[in-house]
């Protein structure tokens, strides 16, 4: 249990350091050696959610932090955190944050905390 | 009053694999290193630090029963425990030193913030290191 934790562990830094690449699930799938459904059962039991939702709230919180702490353009935001389509990313973006890019930016500025702890912390579940 | 951070503990799966990594890889030094039964006192610290000393604990009897240190392992393994925040002076020679030494396992190589410089990485039993260059 302790070697499956380690690998999904080195799997889910993977998808944080690589958030904003083309990644899907095979992808870190691969890299743990594993079938993408194999992984996605193991990843749930370690950490709770599927890898596809840890991905998709990690490129949302960067994407939280990029409208906080930065001037990008939403549409700037959207192709750095990793999403293709705009139309995608805003529908994401409201269905877990509850409010639009825009609506947030204007009601949020810059977090105070160190980068690491935003991310390990401020990431919406 | 308080005047010092004196001790701080972290979980490890093996201290002498603790041991070979915290000195032999990341560069601190041994502090304590005290049998006692079945007991060792094993610390570690930052080299020419006030003495602040990192305490590496293994889950285990007396503290823990067996179910008990069980479930310590598993949440060293999966990332879910605290670990250490370090300064370092130059966080991209250190990032290279470490590499050089066979440090693998980065979390993060170093990137700028307003607040300074930093790397993450993870020892071998999943907790995490942040090492920040300040300014």
């Amino acid at each position: 249990m302790e070697e499956l934790n380690r690998r999904m562990l080195r799997a889910r830094d993977a998808i944080d350091r690589a958030y904003a690449e083309p990644l899907d699930v095979g992808a870190v799938a691969a890299l743990a050696h594993m079938s993408p459904a194999h992984f996605s059962r193991c990843f749930r039991t370690v950490f709770g959610e599927t890898p596809h939702r840890y991905l998709q709230r990690r490129r949302i919180e960067r994407a939280m932090f990029r409208l906080r702490d930065t001037g990008r353009s939403v549409t700037d935001i959207c192709m750095e955190v990793g999403f293709t389509s705009l139309g995608t990313f805003s529908r994401t973006f409201r269905e877990i944050v509850g409010e639009t890019p825009s609506d947030y930016r204007g009601g949020n500025g810059p977090a105070g905390v160190p980068n690491c702890v935003q991310m390990a912390n401020i990431r919406p579940r | 009053m308080i005047t010092k951070l004196n001790v701080a503990s972290i979980y490890v799966l093996d201290k002498d694999e603790a041991l070979e990594f915290y000195v032999g890889k990341l560069g601190l030094e041994k502090g304590n290193d005290v049998q006692q039964g079945p007991y060792r006192w094993l610390t570690v610290r930052v080299p020419g630090d006030d003495g602040t000393e990192i305490s590496l604990e293994q889950p285990g009897p007396p503290l823990h029963d067996e179910a008990t240190a069980e479930q310590i392992r598993e949440l060293i393994t999966k990332g879910a425990l605290n670990g250490l925040v370090l300064i370092a002076d130059d966080v991209r020679k250190l990032y290279e030193t470490l590499k050089a030494r066979g440090v693998t396992e980065f979390t993060q190589e170093p990137m700028d913030h307003f607040y300074g410089t930093d790397m993450g990485l993870r020892d071998p039993f999943g907790n995490a290191i942040r090492i920040l260059q300040q300014g």
